[in-house]
């Protein structure tokens, strides 16, 4: 069953078409990455998705239910959760009620909010910062906050921006079992990475993107061995 | 890993230290007993100002402090509240209890048709959208022959004390329980919103509206609760002080001061905790009374003053407000844990 | 109601657009520079107001002549009020900065009520008084000055902005600080320049002003809405959106004032406010 189907998407911003025409399906259960270099509409595509950003024309389908138009609590209503490229941690607040936030939307009692809340932080291993405020957690762990915070309103697809980005390298395998972890409980993940080793490694599929285009869609080796897409973003990649 | 866990999930909910429990029930004993140890006129004076300057910074500190949206004409439902008893008083011999909740209808309706254009602005065009409402409401009314326009409206005195018609000519003492009362309740209620789920809810509106969004949270929507609930706290303040000095007029209830006040109430206390508009009035009120006093004609002057100087100082050394010198063990000793 | 009324008020509120124009742009540079809405700013046109009066009660200066003192003047307090308040906000929450500048404003007006008291003032017989005929329209002279001299300063704060190399460091420093300083411009210094001719731009508005207007502690809260809704209106951020707006905003007054009720002017004003802000949230030649 197609979790998610996107057509002919499209979004332009005065004269730059920072998406033009973008189509793709995605498999419940799996995960896609997307890749491109700077620029090239990923995160768009992302806004354009959950709402934030009102597409020109096109179609976005969610279980089959058309959900273009739709404001972006709607969407994350249905079942589509995210996080963002640029950080947005509730700082004032702990991670504990940054994760709460994002519990409340299944579980309306508040103890149990808490508690669903403190299994969701410690599925990302940072239990013992719980109580600590949001603006003193490092880069890498406010990365996971954002993805306890988005998997606490249990969505069936999840939208990354970027988490391994801006952190260090012994935090990174880390997060990546926790995207292994989160595949096997069933949730779909889009993610949109530009560490390749990584991207490789755990995409059912990728999506490749180049100035707003979609320039290939395939399993990992078919895009590995596209022209286009070592061209315009890869380089010559050497598989492991 | 999950002894952790179970370890963090017996931990309490909040953080209800005897302690603190058993002082705060203290001081309300001690606030119902302190007609009786002899206050005079004065002092009965001072604390009900206090306690209506409180429940005031209040109301700014739900929109304000918990859903980050600053009004500047806050004064407004103020006036609403006091025209409201006022007007059904005098035109039909309505009771005041009961115009109370004509004062808060009429501010929650304000509110609504007021925040449903202006909520979805962001921070300094809302700011200025308020300020402009807040001025207007004056001159509005300065013009509403209705409502006694610029004279305003005077409250005909009952001979003797009334309960009905909330007044008291012999003493200050069953106002000093009415404001006492409303207080409480309101105090108590903000506590309770803070702690649920619509106060987390309004929190996360505050710090990143976008990333509210993507929790579920329509973010139009819970600030028109907010500012709702907010104008319906400050009504009732407004109606309480017009049976206070029963004379109002657009100059006094709907006065910028009003709206001045109660953000550096807030302000000082410390915006956005339930503490800090008591702690702000509890200071603010007594310097604002006693300089009227010791500087008589020109004291009104000299308020504002002192108003705009704590006003920046604050925001220079102490923005979190006066409340954060309070130790905060409680939350380092979990920290801990 | 004749047309010749009707192109009165025309040319009455072409003529105080063009000054609240001039007061806007001050605003809106301040604004554009460091992301901060001076709410003292129509206190800062009653200094200005003020200094003319004081300057010709106590040393006989006709306004005309103090005015390069009165802008002087409030050039200093711009770089003082950044020096001793703006300075410590710069990286506050943006409800704090509100609060700041707002309890200034207070600070200000109460400040000059206690030592001049609200009396209202006016300077009597100033060298530029009188007024001209043209076909049916009467314009007073210190208003038809006061106008073209704010033009004249807003085209010279134009100017200065896009063709100046400190004007195009302001810019630059509006649009990206840290990428201006790693440039080699020093954000502080810009920003009390900022101020200094944000304030300036107030001082020549409150010092021809001073020719015709009543000055009191009290004066400056209209024009400050006036101006804020201008900014609004004109684009957070836009100079040039300033006079298009303040122009609405004066012939708005004027025949609101005059079409419908004098003494509800402020709403026609508020009125403008609201569809801006809901039709379109960036003004007319926004960034936002």
């Amino acid at each position: 069953m197609k979790i998610l189907s996107v057509e002919n998407l499209s979004r332009a911003f005065g004269g730059i078409k920072a998406n033009n025409n973008i189509s793709f399906e995605v498999e419940e259960g799996s995960i896609l990455g997307v890749i491109g270099p700077n620029g090239a509409g990923k995160s768009t595509l992302f806004d354009l998705i959950t709402g934030y950003t009102k597409a020109d024309t096109g179609k976005v389908k969610f279980f089959e239910k058309n959900i273009f138009g739709l404001s972006p609590d709607k969407i994350s209503n249905l079942g589509i959760g995210r996080t963002f490229q640029k950080l947005k941690p509730f700082a004032d607040q702990t991670l504990l009620e940054n994760v709460m936030i994002g519990s409340f939307v299944k579980e309306g009692n508040i103890k149990k909010a808490r508690d669903k809340a403190l299994e969701i932080i410690d599925f990302v291993d940072l239990i013992e910062k719980r109580h600590h405020f949001a603006r003193e957690l490092s880069t890498g762990q406010r990365k996971r906050l954002e993805m306890a915070r988005a998997m606490a309103i249990e969505p069936k697809l999840l939208l990354m921006d970027e988490v391994t980005g801006g952190v260090d390298q012994k935090t990174i395998p880390g997060l990546v079992e926790l995207i292994k972890k989160l595949k096997k409980s069933g949730v779909t993940i889009i993610t949109i990475e530009h560490n390749i080793n990584i991207i490789m490694e755990i995409s059912d599929n990728i999506l490749a993107l180049d100035q707003g285009e979609r320039i290939a869609y395939g399993s990992p080796k078919e895009i590995q061995n596209n022209k286009q897409v070592v061209d315009s973003y890869l380089g010559t990649y050497d598989a492991a | 890993m999950s002894s952790k866990l179970l370890i963090a999930k017996s931990e309490p909910l909040w953080n209800t230290d005897k302690k603190i429990v058993s002082l705060v029930g203290g001081l309300v004993v001690l606030l119902f007993a302190l007609p009786h140890f002899g206050l005079n006129s004065f002092y009965l004076h001072l604390m009900i100002m206090i306690f209506m300057h409180a429940v005031m910074a209040q109301s700014w500190n739900v929109i304000a402090g918990f859903s980050g949206q600053i009004s500047l004409g806050h004064g407004a439902f103020f006036g609403i509240g006091a025209y409201a008893t006022s007007f059904f008083y005098v035109e039909y011999g309505v009771s005041p209890w009961i115009s109370i909740f004509f004062g808060m209808i009429f501010s929650g309706i304000s509110a609504i048709l007021i925040g449903i254009p202006m909520l979805r602005l962001s921070g300094h065009y809302f700011a200025i959208a308020t300020l402009l409402i807040g001025i207007s409401f004056q001159v509005v009314f300065q013009r509403w022959d209705l409502v006694g326009a610029a004279s305003g409206l005077w409250v005909p005195m009952t001979s003797g004390d009334s309960w009905m018609a909330l007044q008291f000519h012999t003493s200050k003492t069953p106002y000093y329980y009415v404001f006492l009362i409303f207080f409480l309740i309101t105090f108590y209620l903000v506590w309770l919103l803070s702690r649920s789920k619509l106060g987390y809810r309004l929190r996360a509106v505050r710090d990143d509206p976008q990333a509210a969004s993507s929790l579920c949270i329509n973010v139009p929507n819970y600030k028109i609760i907010a500012y709702v609930i907010s104008a319906m706290i400050m009504a009732p303040m407004g109606s309480l002080f017009a049976q206070y000095i029963l004379i109002i007029d657009p100059d006094r209830v709907f006065n910028i001061e009003i709206s001045i006040i109660v953000l550096l109430i807030t302000v000082l206390g410390g915006i956005g905790t339930v503490w800090g508009p008591i702690i702000g009035a509890a200071i603010l009120i007594p310097i604002s009374e006693y300089s009227r006093i010791y500087l008589g004609g020109t004291g009104g002057a000299v308020d504002l003053i002192l108003y705009g100087l704590i006003l920046m100082l604050i925001c220079i050394f102490r923005p979190d407000g006066l409340i954060s010198f309070v130790p905060k063990n409680i939350l380092e000793r979990k920290k801990q844990r | 109601m004749t047309s010749e009324i009707i192109l009165q008020a025309i040319v009455t509120g072409l003529m105080m657009g063009l000054i609240y124009a001039l007061i806007a742009a001050g605003l809106s540079l301040i604004f554009g520079l460091m992301d901060i809405v001076n709410f003292a700013h129509g206190e800062h046109l009653m200094l200005s107001m003020f200094s003319s009066f004081w300057l010709w009660s106590l040393f006989g200066i006709d306004p005309i002549f103090s005015i390069p003192i009165t802008i002087l003047l409030m050039a200093i307090c711009g770089i003082l009020t950044h020096y001793f308040l703006i300075r410590y906000i710069l990286k506050a929450k943006m409800l704090i900065q509100i609060c700041a500048t707002f309890g200034l404003s207070i600070f200000i007006r109460s400040i000059a009520q206690l030592l001049w008291t609200p009396d209202f003032r006016n300077i009597d017989k100033p060298l530029l008084e009188g007024r001209l005929e043209v076909g049916s329209v009467f314009i007073g002279q210190p208003q038809l000055f006061a106008s073209l001299v704010c033009l004249v300063a807003f085209f010279g704060l134009y100017l200065f902005v896009t063709k100046t190399e400190t004007g195009l460091a302001l810019q630059a420093t509006a649009q990206d600080r840290h990428a201006a300083e790693i440039l080699g411009i020093p954000s502080n210094k810009m920003f009390a320049i900022g101020w200094a001719i944000g304030l300036g731009c107030v001082g020549v508005a409150g010092g021809m002003m001073a020719n015709y207007f009543f000055i009191f502690t009290d004066v400056g809260i209209n024009f400050a809405l006036f101006a804020f809704v201008a900014v609004a209106l004109g684009g957070f951020g836009s100079i040039i959106g300033c006079l298009y707006a303040g122009i609405i905003i004066g012939l708005v007054e004027s025949l609101g004032g005059l079409l419908i009720d004098p003494s509800f002017k402020l709403l026609y004003v508020f009125a403008i406010y609201l569809l801006v802000v809901i039709y379109k949230p960036q003004g007319l030649f926004g960034r936002y």
